[in-house]
């Protein structure tokens, strides 16, 4: 099976197709509906200046997004009272909330995988095609296996967005996903939900 | 009245953590099934590799634990109160023992409580007095994003051509699961309510889903619809994960509710393959959990 390290270069990016298995290895940091609404009206549309901390954080995680991937992830995490912190299970979210700042968030930290489940729409499809990057598919649900994949929590950020929301760094070691949406604008969910919109006329039209 | 919330705890940790005897068995039948070497089988067989560890580790089968949704049926007398602030330690205790993934946010400031104790609905806990001097507890963990692809419909739909009848119930529910592609981690179970108010529906659509995997409904008509609208969903060929394949739904559960004259509704709980499900009966001092 292929095996990616973090941060990904282009090329290995446009090699990527849907169907392909792949094992990543590096450094990962977890965002979903809170962190995307963040990135977006704080450093991208600039609605909001920056609060706390917030100038900070992010001077710390640009570089670690750059050429890197995002993990939609709210995960359950043990060692919360020591700091000593442990993945316990951390399985995908639904990606598709994202879809209104995914394509943003990308162009701006020049990400070149989003990994999550269930697909994403037309939006991402066209930011995976322009940067380049591609949609990782992990195992919804697959919570306790996927954890082992994450060898070592080495910080988190935005803490005051609760344990599922917060900006969790992880070295990951063959964290395992498939590609599901690549750089050349293929996508299996758009794939799948166009041969399933034909059997439901079908059975709409049955008595 | 005994203090049960050490028992209450085990249940939570138990249901979190050890997916029942018959859903991991659906689970097995799918994905013998699917075609060797297919996406379909490679994300089935993660699953129960899954189901497996985390059995073995008590980890959350999935890390979102859901809403805890509770059904507490006790015997006449006991005081409600008391057996709700056991069941809130409980769940407070789960979390920090990271059965539970803290779940409970402010929906206005963000805020998460970190213990999963919100407020009167979460955890939500409905109680109900029964005779004899049998306490039995029931809770499901309901993971959001299975959630999320719930829907509510009110008949006759003209976009969908549903009327009242069993015939235009069959078609929203598969518009249900065509509008979840994989969003709801299939395979799914489905529970569905025919009629009802908008809360009283939904809520029985979830009621609906302690019954036994095994379980036909009494009704013939409403038995048959159920095996129809599993099979049929699965001709959607959405597959696991929404990877294309054979495996949509692993089982469809309907009631029927009154309703009134203006009103058909019909709502369906859509709940993930990790469907967390388990019982605790408190019988002369001895507590079994099934």
């Amino acid at each position: 099976m292929r095996k990616l390290n973090m941060p990904i270069r282009d090329e290995d990016i446009r090699s990527l197709k849907v169907g392909d298995p792949v094992m990543l290895n590096g450094i990962m940091l977890t965002g979903r509906d809170a962190v995307h609404k963040w990135m977006v009206d704080t450093f991208i549309e600039k609605k909001h200046p920056p609060q706390g901390e917030d100038e900070k954080i992010y001077a710390k995680i640009k570089p670690m997004l750059n050429g890197g991937v995002i993990y939609h992830c709210g995960p359950v995490v043990s060692g919360l009272d020591t700091g000593d912190y442990k993945f316990v299970a951390a399985g995908p979210t639904t990606s598709i909330r994202e879809e209104p700042y995914q394509g943003p968030v990308m162009h701006h930290f020049n990400l070149k995988g989003v990994v999550g489940k269930g697909g994403m729409g037309p939006k991402t499809l066209q930011a995976c095609h322009d940067v380049p990057g591609v949609y990782f598919h992990a195992i919804g649900g697959a919570a306790t296996l996927i954890a082992q994949s994450v060898k070592k929590v080495l910080g988190v950020y935005k803490m005051e967005f609760g344990v599922p929301e917060a900006i969790w760094v992880l070295e990951v070691e063959d964290f395992p996903v498939v590609v599901t949406m690549d750089a050349h604008k293929n996508s299996l969910h758009a794939e799948v939900e166009a041969k399933s919109k034909i059997e439901l006329e079908r059975l709409l039209g049955a008595s | 009245m005994q203090d049960y919330t050490e028992h209450i705890l085990e249940l939570v940790r138990l249901t979190a953590t050890d997916l029942s005897p018959d859903v991991e068995k659906a689970l097995k039948v799918a994905r013998d099934r699917e075609e060797k070497g297919s996406a379909a089988r490679g994300a089935l067989d993660s699953i129960l590799l899954n189901v497996d560890m985390a059995r073995k580790n008590s980890t959350p089968i999935c890390q979102d634990t859901g809403t805890p949704i509770f059904y507490v049926y006790h015997p006449e007398g006991w005081s409600t109160r008391k057996l709700r602030q056991q069941i809130e330690n409980a769940v407070a205790e789960a979390t920090r023992r990271a059965y539970l993934r803290p779940n409970a946010v402010n929906s206005l400031t963000g805020k998460n409580t970190g213990d999963n104790v919100g407020d009167e609905y979460f955890p939500t806990v409905h109680f109900e007095e029964v005779e004899g001097s049998t306490l039995t507890i029931e809770l499901m963990l309901k993971g959001g994003g299975s959630e999320n692809v719930g829907a509510q419909y009110k008949l006759p739909d003209s976009r969908l051509g549903a009327g009242r009848d069993l015939n235009g119930i069959r078609k929203v529910v598969l518009d249900t699961v065509y509008q979840a592609q994989g969003k709801g981690c299939s395979p799914g179970f489905l529970g569905v309510t025919i009629g009802g108010d908008r809360g009283s529906s939904y809520c029985a659509s979830k009621e609906v889903l302690f019954r036994k995997l095994s379980d036909t409904h009494p009704n013939p008509e409403l038995a048959k619809l159920e095996g129809r609208i599993t099979d049929e969903a699965n001709q959607l060929n959405i597959g696991p994960m929404g990877f294309g394949g054979k495996t949509t739904v692993l089982g469809t559960k309907v009631t029927d509710i009154h309703r009134l004259p203006a009103c058909y509704f019909v709502s369906i709980s859509y709940t993930c393959w990790a469907y967390r499900r388990r019982k605790m009966i408190a019988e002369n001092g001895k507590v079994t959990y099934e």
